[in-house]
């Protein structure tokens, strides 16, 4: 027991440990944000290559270049390893950096939990991919893993997949705990709930909803691990069971899992804009509330995604019109940030390119949102390309804009270095340019009727496609671009001051840059 | 025992690194690479790799048990202040609230089928059409658990639910739920004897909840074999049994779960672990053994009883 006596003697005073044990034994929150950074961006690149493949075969019309099967799996572990893998890993990252320092907190509430939550991924995420290696292959059903297609077409590998997800499950929902215990106890004296930062609220409502729908999840994939081994009918109908069933109890944690992937965006533009602008966030406590209410409605509509499995008719206009519901908080926070931009002494670096990008191009998904909410017009958008562009416009162009917004308006606090702004630009209009090209046409193409997780199409898309693979290829392309800035400014540059940015507020700012390895170990005097 | 305090502010206080977290990660990972292989295997018939699930069990116990020692040499060690204890009492509530949802999503399956799946697939209700087309002569009836369109699924002869009220005297699952409320009262007596600091009282009590949890699992298991033997409810048996044995399957693992809990208790209280003040340990375990019997209430009357 030595080991914990040691810790007597305050280790605040210590810079980090040398070595690969810095990172394996670490209870640091800043080591652990920086790992989920790292570990998000690999899978980035994992799910990025996958996506390629997928458009690589899309190009032409006709089967080019993969087999279907195998296509199907690049579908399938696309949508998994940008979910589980990129998204939710990366906010989990800014979440441990940022929070903690925002707050005025020490570290996070549960330091050691903390780095379980993040050693779960790696492993995981090495039992997800390596179905693919698999005999039978790897999972081929879609990241939606819809019974029976899952359970009693599945390939053997899928037991894997659910045990991944289980994993992967457990960790976010410790991340979660630890998230929602630093907030609700760790807040310097002073910093009431309604002085809280943005990003800081809603994390704590994405964490809430963590906590409420990854056990949903864990229950869905428990219940096909059932069917497929122990003989369990929950998704067959011989049995007295349902697939549908699947899908209510999927989407009832997918729909809020969209929502927990964007919430901590919607906070990241919610501090980058007010900082470019150089003045205060428009309408704080408006976009308090509407942060919860959107938090809210997120429980009530999953069924939107299922209005052509044969729903009664009310239960198809219930959904229909929650979800409509939910556009009236998100066009709230829309026009929060364009008013918090109105008169302002505006100045456009990178972290402001993306955050305007972000509002612009996230406001076109929540369009071709509440289109798709339409419930008779779902039935001719559902399973088209026009769903496929919606999600990318909300996730790549949102959640994913949000992300790159976010490590460049805080990488000079990271890393004690400005980046290359020059870079920083170039890596934007390619992005910019290339999310469009990928996935505006796809919007025609689905309203024509294109399928989507379908290998080969029919000839009148051929255009629309080919537009799509090259511009998903140069926004593919362009990420290492944005590694390169990254590297470049951890290993060197214009020194950065504390403030970093004249218009920034917040405790993470008082600070100075690169951050101390341990930052406030006694709560600061707030103002 | 003093809390280290700075400038009158106590220290919140942050361990120096552990190896704990990331062997546990790694003894998770194994374990559960081994329990998939061999799940396969049992339908494959080839060879899993049941030693891994082995060797990561092993290493995720022994991580746990060092974590555990660890926090309880910390704690006694005065290095916890109250704002770190706070921590762990979040962090404990919101875990419960995600065992909740956990029990809600087979909640969630049981009311779906019941109350629109069965009728629409026996050709009532608005999607009647359903049952038309699939199983015209098909049938539902929840009560008897005599639900399953197809003969690929045998059904059961019988099922657990309620008799009426004059023959609750031979009816399982009402003593099992007398039992369980007991323990309920039973771990809360031991608490508040902890709190007034009688040790002798605590002890007692504590040990009764232990024996109740006991037994509450031994008829439980009756109860299982009554099921695949006299009534031929199976989990393979069709719906009603799926859900029947998920549910108190779950419920049960947990009450395993919360009986391994308690005794370690009780091993911490004959210790003199504990002190009227600082028992958060001890609080924790009575919290999930409340939770494990108010969902155990909910599975009584959805499963059994209605
Ligand atoms: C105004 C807000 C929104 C509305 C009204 C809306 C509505 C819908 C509807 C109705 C569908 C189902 C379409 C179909 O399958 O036929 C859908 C799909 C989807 N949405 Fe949204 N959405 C909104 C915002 C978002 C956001 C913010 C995200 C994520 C950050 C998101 C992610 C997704 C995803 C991933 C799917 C497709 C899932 C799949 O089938 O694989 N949506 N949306
Ligand atoms: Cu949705």
């Amino acid at each position: 027991m030595s080991a914990v006596i040691d810790a007597h003697h305050d280790d605040h005073d210590h810079g980090p440990a040398k070595g690969i044990t810095r990172w394996l034994y670490t209870t640091n929150h800043k080591d652990i944000g920086s790992m989920y950074l790292w570990f998000s961006f690999i899978m980035f690149l994992a799910g990025g290559v996958m996506a390629l493949v997928i458009r690589a075969e899309l190009f032409q019309p006709g089967q080019s270049f993969v087999d279907p099967h195998f296509f199907n799996q690049m579908t399938t572990m696309h949508g998994l390893v940008m979910v589980f893998g990129a998204i939710m890993p990366a906010f989990v990252g800014l979440a441990n950096w940022m929070l903690p320092m925002m707050v005025g907190a020490p570290d996070m509430a549960l330091p050691r939990m903390n780095n379980l939550s993040f050693w779960i991924l790696p492993f995981a995420s090495a039992l997800l991919i390596s179905t693919l290696f698999m005999e039978g292959g790897g999972p081929d059903f879609g990241w939606t893993l819809y019974a029976p297609l899952s359970t009693t077409y599945g390939p053997p590998s899928t037991t894997f997949v659910i045990f991944a997800i289980h994993l992967l499950g457990a960790s976010s929902i410790m991340g979660a705990i630890n998230i929602i215990a630093t907030i609700l106890n760790m807040r310097a004296p002073g910093m009431t709930l309604m002085k809280m930062p943005m990003f800081v609220w809603t994390w704590l409502i994405t964490a809430y909803l963590l906590i409420a729908v990854m056990p949903v999840l864990a229950g869905a994939v428990t219940m096909m691990l059932f069917d497929i081994h122990f003989g369990t009918s929950f998704f067959d109908a011989a049995g007295g069971g349902d697939p549908v069933l699947f899908q209510h109890i999927f989407w009832f944690f997918g729909h809020p899992e969209v929502y927990i992937m964007i919430l901590p965006a919607f906070g990241i533009v919610s501090h980058v804009i007010p900082a470019f602008s150089r003045k205060k966030l428009f309408g704080y406590d408006s976009m308090v509330y509407a942060t919860s209410s959107i938090a809210f409605l997120s429980f009530i509509v999953w069924a939107h995604h299922m209005f052509t499995v044969g729903m009664p008719l009310a239960g198809q206009l219930f959904f229909m019109y929650a979800t409509m519901l939910i556009a009236v908080p998100t066009g709230v926070k829309v026009f929060n940030w364009i008013s918090t931009m109105w008169q302002g002494a505006m100045t456009f670096e990178t972290p402001m390119l993306f955050a305007l990008a972000f509002v612009f191009l996230f406001t076109v998904g929540g369009f071709s949102g509440v289109m798709l909410a339409i419930a008779p017009a779902d039935y001719q958008y559902h399973d088209t390309y026009f769903v496929v562009a919606h999600f990318h416009y909300v996730l790549v162009s949102g959640a994913l804009f949000s992300i790159f917004c976010a490590v460049y308006f805080w990488l000079p606090k990271w890393t004690g270095h400005m980046y290359s702004e020059a870079l920083g630009k170039v890596h934007f209009w390619l992005s910019f340019i290339g999310v469009n090209i990928a996935f505006f046409p796809m919007h025609f193409s689905g309203l024509a009727g294109m399928p989507r997780r379908i290998p080969d199409y029919a000839l009148q898309f051929a255009n629309f496609n080919a537009w799509s693979t090259v511009g998903a290829f140069i926004f593919g392309l362009s990420q290492l671009l944005f590694l390169y800035v990254v590297i470049q400014s951890i290993r060197g540059g214009q020194k950065a001051t504390a403030q970093v940015w004249d218009g920034a507020e917040g405790l993470e700012w008082t600070v100075p840059s690169p951050a101390p390895y341990h930052t406030f170990s006694t709560p600061p005097q707030l103002k | 025992m003093a809390q280290q305090q700075v400038d009158g502010h106590e220290i919140y206080y942050v361990p120096s690194q552990s190896k704990v977290p990331v062997w546990l990660a790694f003894g998770l990972g194994v374990m559960l690479y081994g329990v998939a292989s061999w799940m396969n295997s049992l339908q494959t018939g080839q060879h899993g790799h049941e030693i891994m699930m082995l060797v990561g069990f092993l290493i995720v116990a022994i991580a746990l048990y060092k974590w555990f020692a660890a926090v309880i040499v910390e704690n006694h060690a005065g290095l916890n202040s109250s704002q770190v204890k706070r921590s762990y009492v979040w962090g404990m509530g919101w875990f419960i609230f995600s065992e909740v949802m956990f029990f809600a999503a087979f909640f969630g399956a049981l009311f779906y089928i019941r109350f629109f799946a069965l009728t629409w697939l026996g050709g009532g209700g608005e999607k009647a059409i359903t049952g038309e087309y699939l199983w015209p002569d098909f049938s539902p009836d929840w009560a008897t658990g005599a639900v399953n369109p197809h003969p690929q699924f045998a059904g059961p002869d019988g099922t657990f639910a309620a008799p009426s009220l004059t023959n609750w005297g031979a009816y399982l699952p009402f003593y099992n739920t007398v039992i369980l409320l007991s323990s309920s009262v039973t771990i809360h007596v031991a608490h508040t004897a902890l709190k007034e600091g009688n040790r002798r009282k605590l002890i007692l009590w504590l040990g009764i909840t232990i024996a109740l949890a006991f037994l509450f699992m031994g008829l439980q298991i009756e109860e299982y074999v009554q099921a695949y033997r006299d009534l031929g409810l199976t989990m393979d048996s069709g719906i009603y049994g799926s859900t029947f044995f998920l549910l108190t399957g779950f419920h049960g693992f947990h009450v395993a779960l919360g009986t391994f809990m308690l005794i370690i208790m009780l091993a911490r209280c004959l210790k003199g672990h504990f002190t009227k003040e600082d028992h958060f340990g001890f609080e924790a375990t009575a919290w999930y053994w409340h939770f494990v019997d108010v969902v155990w209430l909910a599975l009584f009357l959805f499963v059994y009883v209605f």
